[in-house]
């Protein structure tokens, strides 16, 4: 199970120090495209409402109802994150500058 | 099949991971973006798949389809009609429902579930908690964005929010430790309600200036939410995901935060007006007003021409008509630059945003720092819906609220044109003196009708 050993401690302390190091040089002109980026990251969370969907007993029609919409919430986060971070960065490449 | 869906995972990690540095170098943040979009859609499909062959209930596998499928369509759709200017709200948005999916997992699982491991009953707790604080508090954000909704800074505001994050925090350690005779679904039931209050008291005395830090600071709370959800499903992919999102959210806001030259807590506090509301009872500004032949002369006459955006700019969709002015300035030879303050508009980054899409070059736009030293080296510095970035009380009076803040050295230029649309104070509620000075002219209206009455103005020249 969780934190039987240090081992989970070991895991997020790694995270931690790789979410410092790899934004640690961004120019601030990314800051809105990386801000919607790691929102969309964040989003890894439907994973989870995925999971307890598949596991919801077929007649418990209130977490049948919760469930999806927590799943429609996440992937909303995840592709909305994902497609305005790409809006964002196509437009600071010259080729595609007529992107409406 | 578990293993396989653990190395899955791994993948998606390390797409995660390798996504974010891409996004953090300008040259590749496109194929950072796709990167991690795709270990995204990776970790979900198999996920989805390998869980749903093994299920026997074929309405759950359904939903979920059906759910992720209208989800993305709406993703995408919402993403490409939305106005460029309005990105921050859109991110804040995205933010609130992925706080909202946290809130449902936590009453789902509140609900099925009678006995947990001590820490995983702790994380559902408190994952539901700051699941319901980013998404009440991004709502608001999003809303004060707008201007749907003003600052309130009574004190009872913050008496009472101290108090409820003190009554959230004191419920869940005394349901940890068993102290609490609620069961399970009411006491996950009443701790979503404080926090959805809770967000909504946290974002209200916190000034609107100050709302990208907020976001931030929100999008790195639904980071932590999403590792809490991880160590309840004892799932490593939304445990790293998370922890990642959270650690660089906070560096982030913290960056932020320098290039405003406020400390965290001071923008928490909402103490970035509070001193202010004694002292803003001065008196009228005295000011030139300029007129738009004048302006258009002023500019067909520079050598060197400073063009400084702000939000006023992005309210007024001027970024089109900027770039033919830019054009035409420069097809007479004139010498044009953009300068970007880090927190210029709504959002860092915002205005580099925004003039992008308008076809301005990469080249032209220059940061605060690069060109603040030579400031007085340009002829006319034209002002666009900016005021707090610009106002020179940030340097030389130390009881102005904006005091120490790193400004453009705008009064530094040889003369300078604001295009406004009226007297208002700027986001943060101070007078600026720059205004009041000789060489200031203020040509009122919206920026977008003066730059295409200068546009035409200038043709003629």
């Amino acid at each position: 199970m969780v934190f039987e050993n240090l081992d989970e401690a070991y895991f997020i302390i790694f995270c931690i120090l790789i979410g410092i190091e790899v934004i640690g040089n961004v120019p601030s002109i990314l800051h809105t495209p990386l801000m919607s980026g790691t929102n969309a990251i964040s989003g890894i969370i439907t994973i989870g409402a995925v999971i307890l969907l598949l596991d919801i007993s077929e007649t418990d029609y209130l977490n049948l109802v919760l469930g999806s919409l927590a799943v429609f919430l996440g992937t909303l986060n995840i592709s909305g994150g994902f497609f305005v971070t790409h809006r964002m960065l196509a437009m600071f490449n010259p080729k595609t500058k007529k992107h409406v | 099949m578990f293993n396989f869906l653990e190395g899955t995972y791994l993948i998606s990690i390390v797409s995660f991971i390798w996504g974010l540095k891409f996004l953090s170098n300008p040259k590749k943040a496109k194929f950072g973006n796709w990167i991690a979009s795709m270990g995204m859609a990776l970790a979900l499909g198999v996920t989805f798949v390998s869980l749903g062959i093994n299920g026997t209930l074929k309405i759950n596998i359904i939903l979920v389809g059906a759910s992720i499928l209208l989800a993305t369509i709406l993703g995408k759709v919402v993403s490409k009609r939305v106005e460029m200017t309005e990105m921050p709200q859109l991110v804040s948005f995205f933010n609130a429902t992925g706080g909202a999916c946290a809130v449902f997992i936590g009453i789902i699982e509140a609900s099925r579930i009678n006995s947990l491991e001590p820490v995983q009953f702790t994380s559902l707790l408190l994952g539901l908690f700051c699941g319901g604080v980013a998404t009440s508090g991004s709502v608001l954000a999003l809303r004060k964005l707008s201007r749907k909704v003003s600052d309130y800074r009574y004190s009872w505001i913050k008496v009472l929010s101290r108090g409820l994050l003190l009554t959230s925090l004191l419920l869940i350690t005394g349901a940890s430790f068993g102290w609490i005779g609620f069961n399970f679904l009411q006491l996950s039931l009443i701790l979503g309600g404080l926090a959805l209050c809770y967000g909504v008291l946290f974002v209200l005395p916190i000034g609107g200036a100050d709302m990208p830090v907020v976001i931030s600071l929100l999008n790195s709370i639904t980071g932590i939410t999403t590792a809490l959800a991880g160590i309840l499903l004892d799932n490593k992919i939304m445990l790293a995901g998370g922890i990642i999102v959270g650690a660089s959210g906070i560096l982030l806001t913290i960056m932020m935060c320098k290039a405003m030259n406020r400390s965290l807590i001071k923008v928490l506090t909402g103490s970035f007006k509070g001193s202010n509301n004694q002292q803003t009872s001065s008196g009228e500004q005295v000011y030139q007003e300029g007129n738009v032949a004048e302006t258009a002369l002023l500019l067909g006459l520079s050598k060197r021409v400073a063009i400084i955006p702000g939000y006023g700019l992005a309210v007024a969709q001027a970024q089109h008509i900027l770039r033919q002015t830019q054009k035409l300035l420069v097809a007479k030879g004139i010498h044009v630059d953009f300068i970007i303050h880090p927190v210029a508009g709504r959002m860092p980054g915002h205005m580099n945003v925004l003039l992008a899409e308008a076809g301005i070059e990469y080249k032209a736009l220059k940061e605060m720092d690069e060109v603040n030293e030579e400031m007085s080296s340009y002829d006319l510095a034209l002002i666009i819906g900016a005021n707090d970035v610009v106002n020179p009380a940030a340097e030389t009076n130390s009881s102005s609220p904006i005091f120490g803040m790193p400004i453009i050295k705008a009064y530094q230029s040889n003369s300078v044109v604001v295009l406004k649309r009226s007297m208002a104070k700027g986001y943060a509620g101070v007078e600026n003196e720059l205004f009041n000075k000789d060489k200031c002219k203020i040509l009122f209206g919206d920026a977008k009708e003066s730059l295409q009455l200068i546009t035409n103005e200038l043709k003629l020249i």
